[in-house]
């Protein structure tokens, strides 16, 4: 099972965390610290995983992927297989790519919901559900062309009339 | 105006792919991107939040307005602050008409909330709701988030719908049921247990994707319960076969691997249906067999699925071909430059061992290599191998290593899983008291507060027990080493406390035993300890006692020995300290130094922290008094079961008498402790039974010192003073010596002989194989490999090749030069101990020869696998054993059959028996030395190694 998905940037900033086990919210930025020192002490061209049971418990590992200014770390315990799990960074990433056209750090800082709306169709309560980048990107562009329809309507105001009485 | 401005503006960023954000946004991150510190990053956000909260709570804003606060309220907590002010605005948004409003509120409330909030109940029936709705986006959003939130007393809320949605004409919708339902089984099995054959069901779904995402459900309920699902065995191979067939669209396809995610979840489940089920395992030879044929190295997700079936091989029912077709594919990954591989390689390694411990041999170099590098996740996986492998003939250096890295990492959790992991082979694989002794020196002195306490009183005994009841002598060498090593660490600054312990007690009973150092510097020793340490209660209390038995001893030797001043002064201020416990000792030591030689002596016996306690349960040394405080009319003792009702009536009346008078003081006295004299006793006699020692709670062994010292001046028999704390029951003795050893291994009497000729006894199979080998060797030595003769010596060492290779070179020579291993073996035979000396460089199989060689780096040709099944059969075991030998000797070594039959016969020719079968049945039953030789070649070449580490596997073979 997936126990949580982070983006951050090389700095520790948390840019994006889901967790799929329950951790208590004050607890995050305690396991962000902790990840972010196991990821900043790596150096380069090392493996991609590491035993990470010091902080989320026994046997959990953690696969991370350093692409330009971001990590994408992804957390799991022994019943998901860490090449895949590796993989499964590498389709996360490539959505994003399709879905921004050439990502960088400050789409998925002002995009947020939307990266979790693409992590909602590839991670389902922990398990994995779609591996596929374009059958993602097609719910994803569904999700957004429903949204703007309905868009249309919540445009106007609670209290239209209000605002321009003053 | 400006709001029409600002209207405008939003519309303009909205149209920008529908997600844009406010200019408010963008400027709040840039701000928070340009903070130049924490303090300033926080203020920046308190101040968003107070903007928030006031927006938020107003009416007048405008609901798409809305969407994004909330978006900005996830975003200041996912900067770890506090933004439960929100929460209840998010779970009003999911109440929202409008899909965008609606998954954002539910994007937000499956952040902030948990199952077990408050808020979440509020938000159950808005799920119920949304699951029954037309449109699938407002589904899937709702099935979502029931996945986070729905806890298991709302489960019964929204199962039906759940239930319902899995025939849903949308898959997107009947793969996130799927999902749904198997979080619900994950949270509470109880309440969807009558649901689980909706799963089965499912698997037979039109949709791929619905069948994969069934896998996962099914994947944990087969591993609760793999034997009600033996029958879709069948099923899963075949579904595994269509995948890797191709047969799924070429949707599914990833990086041109068909659907590899499908097909490693059916590798996990086929794994653990086939674990130990033969029959089951027999259904999948085939696909596995054309997975690996198919298998794309090139690609990671390719490598992922060969690793999933390796791993899968291994936990099945063994196939030889299998296991052959694994042992490849973990060399290519071992070989590979991807640091990743090689982890997967070194972990695949680690499993293919438990089944072929062989199988590690051809990888030394590689293993050492990981060993080596500075991958640290790499290295652990390796420490990891390493502890999987140890045995007692590599132990070690296996355990060398580990310390070495052990000191060096500064991760507490895992300096403390290593140190734990060389106590554990230690204790299960030492070769001798003194290396055991040294490495548990090491691991206290870098790692003595993360071990566990058991392990510094084991140590305590070993070095009090020795080598057992006879031969003292080896005994008070192996004390006064330990006594040597002690004084020359103690004076080390941040020693751990458990090792000061042991030094502490150490000094105390052994310091002055063999008359090296004075009673004097032994003392001095223990005063500086217990006063480098003024806040630590448990290393004084240990340094005060030992200060108190050199007392004894000198005192019972007859020797006048006079209270340094210092010493003086620190008995002094313990007397008065804050401790009870460390005053009791002062004070014991103090008396003590009063006591005349017989009194001390009878107190104090030098060397007896091994002797039994002998207790007297009847308290028989009472019995004059108890007479005479008859005579003196003093009522008889009841037994407290005779008095329940009395003391029951006593405790209320004084009860009563305390609730009315409960705000006034008392004035008469408090009432002699009458009953809880003869109470107190009673507890003592039944806490120390009369056999052996004591036994006492374990983790409190400081508390056992006390309850023990305490008992000293009352002068009942002491003669196990510090024995006390050692238990000695349930703790099991693998170390030392081979008698103890041995106990644990099926085959007792040979297994012993094993160990102690442990160099010897492989000498037969050493020879043997390395003959074998020769001939592979001489025609590759010339390829020359670059490797360090450092890095070969440690892989020689570790995997059991215990020679260099540049020792075996120069060997090579000499042995074709016709040595005749007949000679050899028939003079080993004769005389064990100079032999002994000689081989053992050459003992076990030295596959430093097969490098680079995939045809030979195969296992041997003869097959352990084949030899199993049919020892696992009903079949005798040991007729079986000498043909392996007998056949792999020659199957191996054409050009040297003639020397292998040599072989043969100058083993059997040692003994009695003419035919080869008949002398290792023969070996089952004596303890003959040569049998075991024999026993242990033959198992050898069966891929069993004496000390292996998988003795239930093949506990058949080995009787």
């Amino acid at each position: 099972m997936i126990q949580a998905v982070m983006v951050m940037s090389t700095q520790g900033k948390p840019r994006l965390l889901k967790f799929y086990s329950f951790q208590p919210p004050e607890k995050h930025q305690d396991l962000v610290r902790g990840v972010f020192q196991l990821l900043s002490a790596r150096p380069d061209s090392v493996s991609n995983f590491i035993e990470a049971d010091a902080i989320f418990g026994p046997g959990v590992k953690l696969v991370y992927k350093h692409l330009a200014t971001l990590y994408f770390v992804f957390v799991f315990d022994s019943s998901e297989n860490e090449l895949a799990m590796l993989d499964l960074v590498q389709v996360f990433v490539e959505t994003l790519d399709k879905c921004f056209k050439n990502v960088c750090e400050l789409d998925v800082v002002f995009n947020f919901n939307k990266l979790h709306t693409i992590l909602d169709e590839m991670i389902l309560g922990g398990q994995v559900i779609e591996t596929s980048s374009e059958q993602i990107m097609r719910s994803v562009e569904e999700i957004a062309r429903l949204e703007k329809q309905s868009n249309t309507t919540s445009l106007i105001p609670k209290s239209i009339s209000e605002r321009f009485s003053r | 105006m400006e709001q029409l401005r600002t209207i405008g503006r939003e519309l303009a960023m909205g149209s920008q792919g529908g997600w844009g954000q406010s200019k408010e946004f963008l400027d709040l991150v840039k701000s928070i991107g340009e903070a130049r510190s924490k303090a300033e990053e926080d203020r920046i956000i308190s101040r968003e939040l107070e903007y928030l909260k006031r927006r938020l709570a107003d009416p007048d804003v405008p609901r798409r307005k809305m969407k994004e606060l909330l978006l900005r309220l996830v975003y200041a907590e996912m900067l770890g602050h506090d933004a439960s002010f929100g929460h209840i605005h998010a779970v009003k948004m999911t109440h929202d008409e409008s899909l965008p409003l609606k998954r954002t509120g539910y994007l937000a409330v499956a952040l902030f909330l948990d199952e077990r909030h408050d808020l979440v109940i509020l938000v159950v029936n808005t799920i119920q709701k949304d699951l029954r709705s037309d449109n699938y986006l407002v589904v899937c959003a709702a099935l979502t988030a029931a996945c986070r939130l729905i806890g298991e007393e709302a489960i019964p809320a929204v199962l039906p719908q759940v239930v319902e949605l899995l025939a849903h004409p949308k898959e997107a919708v009947r793969k996130k049921a799927v999902m749904a339902l198997h979080r619900f089984y994950q949270r509470s099995p109880s309440s969807v247990s009558h649901l689980v054959s909706n799963f089965r069901k499912r698997l037979c779904d039109n949709d791929p994707g619905v069948m994969g995402a069934t896998l996962c459900p099914l994947y944990d309920l087969i591993l609760e319960d793999p034997n009600s699902y033996k029958d879709l065995v069948v099923s899963f191979v075949n579904i595994l076969k269509q995948v890797a067939e191709r047969r799924l669209p070429t949707s599914y396809d990833y990086h041109q691997m068909p659907a590899p995610f499908i097909q490693i979840k059916l590798l996990k489940i086929l794994a653990v249906l086939g674990s130990g089920d033969k029959q089951a395992s027999g259904h999948m030879y085939t696909v596995l067999g054309d997975i690996f044929r198919k298998g794309d190295t090139a690609s990671n997700i390719g490598n992922a699925i060969l690793y999933e079936c390796i791993c899968c091989i291994s936990s099945i029912f063994p196939n030889p071909k299998m296991l052959d077709a694994a042992a490849e594919t973990t060399s290519k990954f071992l070989k590979s430059d991807s640091h990743n591989l090689k982890y997967m390689g070194i972990d695949a390694l680690g499993r293919l061992i438990k089944i072929n411990p062989d199988i590690a041999e051809e990888h030394q170099l590689a293993v050492i290599d990981c060993l080596e590098d500075p991958d640290d996740t790499l290295k652990r996986k390796t420490f990891e191998l390493l502890y999987k492998m140890t045995k007692s003939t590599n132990v070690e250096v296996i355990v060398d290593r580990m310390i070495e890295y052990m000191i060096n990492i500064t991760d507490h959790h895992y300096k403390t899983e290593i140190a734990s992991r060389c106590v554990e082979l230690a204790e299960q694989f030492a070769p001798s008291n003194q290396w055991f002794i040294q490495t548990m020196n090491k691991v206290f002195e870098h790692a003595g507060d993360l071990v566990n306490i058991r392990v510094a009183h084991n140590l305590m005994r070993l070095i009090a027990e020795g080598f057992g009841e006879e031969d003292e002598g080896a005994d008070s060498q192996l004390r006064s080493s330990a006594v040597d090593s002690y004084l020359r660490i103690v004076g080390e600054p941040k020693l751990p406390s458990s090792f000061l312990q042991i030094i502490c007690w150490v000094l105390g009973e052994y310091g002055t035993a063999d008359g090296k150092y004075s009673a004097s510097y032994i003392i001095g020793k223990l005063y500086d300890v217990a006063e480098a340490h003024p806040t630590d209660d448990t290393v004084r209390a240990y340094a005060i006692s030992a200060i108190l038995k050199i007392f004894a001893f000198e005192i019972a030797l007859g020797r006048k020995i006079d209270m340094l001043p210092e010493c003086q002064s620190l008995v002094d201020e313990l007397s008065t300290s804050h401790s009870t416990d460390l005053q009791q000792r002062a004070y014991e030591l103090q008396a003590l130094l009063g006591l005349d030689k017989q009194a001390v002596e009878t107190v104090m016996p030098s060397d007896a922290s091994c002797e039994d306690i002998e207790i007297d349960r009847n308290l028989s040394f009472l019995n004059g008094y108890v007479q005479q405080a008859f005579e003196n009319g003093a009522a008889p003792y009841i037994p407290e079961s005779e008095r329940e009702g009395a003391i029951s009536v006593s405790s209320y009346r004084a009860q009563d008498q305390q609730e009315t008078s409960a705000h006034v003081l008392r004035f008469e006295a408090y009432e002699l402790p009458k009953s809880s004299l003869p109470l107190a006793v009673s507890q003592a006699s039944i806490s120390t039974p009369t056999t052996d020692l004591v036994p006492v709670p374990e983790p409190s062994h400081y508390k056992e010192d006390n309850q023990m010292s305490r008992s000293q001046p009352s002068g009942d028999s002491l003669s196990g003073e510090f024995g006390v704390k050692l238990r000695l029951d349930g703790v099991q003795k693998k170390w030392g010596r081979p008698t103890y050893s041995s106990s644990s291994t099926p085959s007792s009497s040979t297994s012993s002989q094993q160990a102690t000729n442990g160099g010897s006894s492989s000498v037969v199979g050493g020879s043997t194989s390395s003959q074998a080998r020769e001939s592979s060797y001489g025609s590759k030595r010339q390829q020359g490999t670059e490797v360090s003769v450092e890095k070969q010596r440690l892989a020689a060492s570790l995997f059991g090749s215990s020679a260099a290779k540049a020792d075996r070179r120069g060997q090579a020579g000499r042995k074709t030069a016709k040595e005749s291993p007949t000679e050899k073996v028939a003079t080993v035979n004769a005389t064990p101990q100079p032999a002994k000396e000689q081989v053992i460089p050459s003992a076990p199989p030295p596959d430093l020869l097969d490098l680079g060689e995939p045809v030979s780096s195969r296992p041997p040709s003869a097959d352990p696998f084949t030899q199993l099944e049919g020892l696992l059969g009903p079949a005798s075991a040991s007729p079986v054993l000498p043909e392996t030998s007998a056949s792999s000797t020659s199957k191996t070594a054409d050009l040297l059959s003639i020397f292998s039959d040599d072989v043969q016969t100058g083993v059997t020719s040692g003994s009695t028996e003419p035919s080869l079968g008949v002398n290792v049945v023969a070996a089952k039953k004596g303890p003959s030395l040569q049998d075991a030789l024999q026993k242990d070649a033959t198992a050898r070449q069966v891929g069993v190694t004496p000390a292996g580490n998988n003795p239930i596997l093949f506990k058949d073979l080995l009787g």
